[in-house]
């Protein structure tokens, strides 16, 4: 299908809202994106014709709900390029994908003494676990540091690698500057040294190049309410080499083959791993927000969010007092700023009561702001369906602020 | 002087006369302007309130049963909110505002408009004043 603007905003309903008789301007996509009707519908159709606990069910219900929720596995392999769909694990969002790596990965490969490499631009979520894992098997945690332009240097990195280093984690793009890290070149060198690689994707998935086999990744995390599908489903992918060689994360009913008072022999792949009830439908909104987005050639999507993204850069650049946090020349999607004398907080209520919806603060990105020296910033995130008049909404809205605070 | 409850009619009453929000926030921000300065002794490390997007300086004196509050806070609407709990809780024996009902934020509407209490911290400078009030009241502080 072509790639119209007026056409993907109109699949999108919560985009017609207006917020206190303002429109609504929604630019906190790297927190949550928006839902196609498509994914609403999906979701909507599997409740009301459909639902039906899977995998076991002696019914006709179960069958049709286990079709769909496995066919949306294979529609993740598909869209990430796995070349099993077993390696295609349901979780429930990134931070849980992360978890079960640094859970049983490190449990079985992460050895007193050995080393734990991530980046000083993490998310949380990718930086606390394997600080807990490190202090859990007595290894040893290193970070990556960036540089002025927020990217990473590669050069400490090559410092950092040893014959110790066990697994390297880091964000594909960064939540809080928007960087694109080389992904490849920083597999590669993991993979000269022996260790593996867990990619973070939250933020790439839904923007750049998403093909795990290319990548090389032996790890890859996403969630689907950052690719306009629902809460409370993510995925892990991991290579079945380590997926087959890692002990289960938690135990019950799914996850495994025979039980009996003595042991209990696990279930192969991607079972093992999905202990429980599983979310029945986040696969199945998943999937439809994954051929949502496939109906289109994927580098349109792109060529269109960088044009809103530099046209966004240019126009906030003119703002007096205005600082935009991240300038690598790998960028996607994400405009983080400060205005001098305005508090991060103020200017992003203050442009709400605009009908513009941006986040504030540290972004879970606390050793970020650390290394900037700042408390937080305000990020306008951009999805699939902004555009250049959005920009200038909230340039707009800027300028108001601005006025109203004498600045 | 007056009662908790007076004077979050009043302010309640104060809001009611500014229907647009973009002017709330201008009163708000003025309120907090228009608070006295917290002297600079006070904005110590003890005084700041965990779990704000801002940060948030709290003095808090007990005076003979009554709690005495100063506040401060480089964000502008935090300012004014914290202005509006000094208005309602400084000078009030501890006693009483341990009894009180907090109900200015929801008659104004400010609770549904301003992002989660969490962030601006508002829910955390009130558990603190409480907090004091306890003390105070038992003769502690």
């Amino acid at each position: 299908m072509t790639f119209e603007i007026d056409k993907i905003r109109s699949d999108f309903p919560i985009l017609a809202s207006t917020i206190d008789g303002k429109p609504l301007v929604y630019l906190d996509n790297a927190a949550t994106t928006q839902k196609p009707q498509s994914v609403i519908d999906a979701i909507t159709d599997y409740y009301t014709h459909y639902n039906s606990n899977i995998h076991r069910g002696a019914h006709h219900l179960s069958n049709q709900a286990t079709e769909a929720h496995e066919k949306a596995r294979r529609t993740v392999q598909r869209y990430i390029n796995a070349e099993h769909a077993d390696e295609v694990i349901f979780t429930r969002g990134t931070t849980e994908s992360i978890n079960l790596v640094a859970s049983s990965f490190g449990q079985a490969f992460v050895k007193p003494g050995d080393e734990v490499i991530v980046t000083e631009m993490e998310h949380h979520s990718n930086f606390v676990p394997w600080q807990m894992l490190c202090e859990r098997q007595g290894a040893r945690f290193r970070v990556i540091p960036f540089d002025a332009n927020g990217d990473l240097r590669m050069d400490v990195y090559a410092d950092l690698l040893n014959e110790k280093t066990k697994i390297v984690a880091f964000n594909h793009v960064s939540n809080s500057l928007g960087t694109i890290n080389p992904a490849r070149k920083i597999i590669e060198m993991a993979h000269q040294v022996g260790a593996a690689v867990l990619v973070d994707a939250a933020q790439s998935v839904q923007h750049v190049e998403h093909d795990v086999q290319a990548l090389d990744a032996d790890f890859y995390a996403f969630s689907g309410h950052k690719i306009y599908g629902p809460t409370g489903i993510g995925v892990l992918y991991g290579k079945e080499k380590w997926l087959n060689a890692m002990p289960p994360y938690q135990g019950g009913g799914e996850m495994i083959d025979l039980v009996t008072v003595e042991r209990t022999t696990y279930n192969k792949l991607p079972f093992k791993f999905e202990a429980g009830t599983p979310n029945i439908v986040g696969p199945i909104g998943l999937a439809a927000a994954i051929d949502y987005l496939d109906q289109f050639d994927f580098a349109e999507i792109r060529a269109h969010e960088d044009k809103v993204l530099e046209y966004g850069r240019e126009r906030l650049s003119e703002v007096p007092g205005l600082t935009l946090y991240g300038d690598s020349q790998h960028r996607t999607s994400i405009l983080s700023f400060n205005i001098n004398g305005i508090h991060h907080y103020d200017l992003g209520i203050l442009l709400d009561t605009q009908g513009v919806a941006v986040r504030t603060g540290h972004h879970c990105t606390q050793p970020i702001m650390t290394a900037l020296g700042i408390e937080g910033t305000v990020r306008a995130s951009l999805a699939v369906y902004n555009t250049r008049a959005e920009m200038d909404a909230l340039i707009e809205a800027i300028y108001k602020v601005r006025k109203m605070l004498g600045r | 002087m007056p009662t908790i409850d007076e004077i979050q009619a009043e302010i309640v009453e104060d809001f009611s006369f500014l229907p647009e929000w973009d002017e709330r926030y201008a009163y708000l921000i003025e309120l907090g302007q228009k608070m006295a300065p917290l002297p600079e002794e006070h904005r110590k490390e003890d005084n700041i309130v965990r779990g704000c997007q801002s940060t948030v300086w709290l003095h808090r004196t007990c005076n003979d049963g009554a709690v005495i509050l100063q506040a401060d806070s480089d964000s502008l609407i935090v300012k004014g909110l914290a202005a509006l709990l000094m208005k309602v809780y400084s000078g009030q024996p501890a006693d009483v505002i341990l009894k009180a009902d907090l109900t200015f934020f929801e008659e104004t509407g400010l609770n549904k408009h301003l992002s989660s209490q969490r962030a601006n911290g508002l829910m955390a400078m009130i558990d603190e004043i409480k907090a004091f009030a306890v003390k105070c009241a038992a003769g502690e502080a």
